[in-house]
């Protein structure tokens, strides 16, 4: 079977595999979700009271009639409703969003505009110096996690230059679009810091594969200039790692910097998650991981797509 | 193997790999026995928020305690709970990975697409949930790490398992009535040990950064036993008094990580032929 076609015949199964196993595993969390709402207040329910909530939420039924019965409802686009925000859990998955991709995009651009020339350079200086230079530099940013460079860079910013970065507020690019990047600068340099450091990585070693082959020895022996030759006959071969290294990194973005997002104070959804999971919101934890699983598959599968335009032997036949 | 290690050492980042990864080890065994300059859990009130100095290298933190020996004891933290979900994810993703590839078929269809299940799982939201369904603490995170990392195994040793499988000496050794269990071991898994190794390493680059991120989130590791991303979230209030606090365990995080990447490189290089031509 053709490569494609059945990554795209699996991707619904994939996704009903997330949705129930999310399903499940939130209900294996001890408490139950009413304590969770209510906290001590609880404990002064009636018998009565309870079994009114649990039927309102619908936590009454056996698992897989609450299982059937949620994914009835997604496909009409109803995810539930959000036990934390009293709102339907499709309505918060979307307020949060907007914050979660353009800090994904703003992110990536930073790495891109950073790696690609970086490891560009690097490959067409193989082992000289400033290849030596760039390549540690990439080795330390890949090995330094992002919530290490979001407190540096605070502590740096705040104490030697009395910057302190925007937090816990976002405005939306519709609303005010410088403020809304400013406010996103600083974390998005901090996400972009590893990533560009494996975008330097990767795009170094793919064009040193591609510089080694025979048709730029041929370009070259043709005496087309070494500009030429590095971007427009290398460098598109040499892009196909980087754009799937960048689709996965960009995928995995899109389902929220936690850790970023935490130490930043911003509402995107990687603490919509954390929220959801530590106060047991079960529509909203269904509602958001599949949300983000989906968003993870879909990146993944234009990524498969970009690649097969990007490199014509996938198209043709199978994988190479 | 001898041959492996020489060139392993001779690798530059396999040299400054090595030596880091050692004293990590070393750390973290003084760190086991007690062996740290100062106990790790002790409160000196009048040290308190004391900067690096004679008596307490690293400084000390708003409870007098100091700061080198919790490092040293968060280090060994790290490396056990680095160390034990990465040997979980190895056993579990290599008899997967070695049962999808042997089988084939309808079981290799299952057991692959619930390895892509969890891999469309964002790394730290999957261990999230597995700490919420089970409580946070050392056990918990080895587990989660582990589950975390199982489906990348499976994947790293059904791929080359699958045309291992093909391969004319597979079929003699059939021919000559070898077992299966035997084939799977002498034959699949013997030839799988490379690619396994270099895995290996570049994953325990990565359990330590899980490890850092679920601890940083108080979520890993449980006061009072000192972690590495604990003692980086706590620093974050006293960042412009005690910037000791935050440097040294960031430093720390981010050295221990580096050297098992460096290591993870030098044995890619050494271990795959395909990128013998690039480093030469």
């Amino acid at each position: 079977m053709n490569y494609l076609a059945q990554r795209l015949l699996t991707f619904p199964l994939i996704l009903l595999g997330v949705s129930v196993l999310v399903f499940v595993s939130i209900r294996m969390i001890p408490g139950s979700q009413i304590t969770a709402m209510l906290g001590t207040e609880a404990g002064m329910l009636t018998a009565a009271q309870r079994e009114a909530l649990a039927a309102y939420f619908g936590i009454d039924q056996p698992v897989w009639t609450q299982y059937f019965r949620w994914l009835a409802g997604l496909f009409q686009g109803d995810l539930g409703v959000s036990t934390i925000y009293a709102r339907p859990v499709l309505n918060v998955i979307l307020e949060r969003f907007p914050l979660t991709l353009q800090l994904a995009l703003m992110s990536m651009t930073i790495a891109l505009c950073i790696g690609l020339p970086l490891g560009v350079f690097a490959a067409t200086r193989n082992e000289r110096p400033s290849d030596l230079i760039v390549r540690i530099l990439a080795m330390l940013g890949q090995s330094t996690p992002n919530f290490v460079i979001g407190i540096l860079l605070i502590y740096f910013l705040s104490v030697f230059f009395g910057i302190v970065p925007a937090m816990g507020t976002f405005t939306p690019l519709t609303v005010d679009p410088l403020a809304s990047f400013g406010q996103l600068f600083w974390p998005a340099v901090t996400l972009g810091f590893a990533f560009a450091a494996s975008v330097t990585r990767i795009s170094r070693s793919a064009m040193l594969d591609v510089l080694s082959d025979d048709y730029i020895r041929t370009a070259r022996s043709k005496g087309a200039s070494s500009m030429s030759v590095i971007w427009r006959h290398a460098l598109p071969n040499a892009l196909i790692p980087v754009v799937t290294l960048s689709g996965v990194e960009f995928g995995y973005l899109l389902g929220g910097a936690v850790i970023v997002e935490q130490i930043f104070a911003l509402p995107g959804l990687g603490r919509l998650v954390l929220d959801a999971i530590t106060q047991r919101d079960y529509a909203l934890v269904q509602g958001t991981v599949l949300f983000i699983a989906f968003n993870f598959l879909i990146v993944n599968l234009l990524v498969d797509l970009a690649y097969a335009a990007l490199d014509p032997r996938i198209r043709i036949g199978g994988r190479k | 193997m001898s041959r492996i290690f020489a060139s392993f050492v001779r690798h530059p980042s396999g040299r400054i790999g090595l030596v880091i990864v050692s004293l990590y080890i070393v750390a973290a065994i003084m760190g086991t026995f007690g062996l740290t300059p100062h106990n790790p859990l002790a409160m000196v009130p009048i040290d308190r928020l004391k900067a690096p100095n004679e008596a307490y290298w690293f400084g000390t933190d708003i409870l007098g305690r100091d700061t080198f020996s919790r490092l040293m004891v968060g280090i060994r933290q790290s490396m056990i709970i680095a160390f034990a979900s990465v040997a979980c994810a190895t056993i579990a993703g290599t008899i997967i990975g070695l049962f999808s590839a042997w089988l084939g078929g309808i079981w290799d269809g299952v057991l692959m697409r619930f390895m892509d299940v969890l891999l469309a799982f964002p790394a730290i939201l999957l261990a999230l949930l597995i700490i919420a369904i089970v409580g946070p603490g050392t056990i918990t995170s080895i587990a989660a790490i582990g589950i975390v990392y199982t489906p990348i195994f499976a994947r790293v040793v059904r791929g080359p398992a699958l045309s291992l499988k093909q391969r004319d000496f597979v079929d003699a050794a059939r021919t000559f009535g070898s077992t299966q269990p035997y084939i799977l071991t002498r034959h699949l898994l013997l030839n799988l040990v490379a690619p396994l190794a270099v895995q290996v390493t570049l994953a325990l680059a990565w359990a330590l950064l899980t490890e850092a991120g679920l601890s940083f989130l108080g979520l890993g590791t449980q006061p009072p036993t000192p972690s590495l991303g604990l003692m980086l979230a706590e620093s974050r209030n006293l960042m412009p008094q005690a910037p000791w606090l935050m440097i040294f365990p960031a430093l720390t995080i981010m050295l221990g990580i580096l050297g098992f990447n460096l290591a993870g490189d030098a044995l890619r290089d050494i271990l795959d032929p395909r990128t013998q031509r690039r480093e030469a």
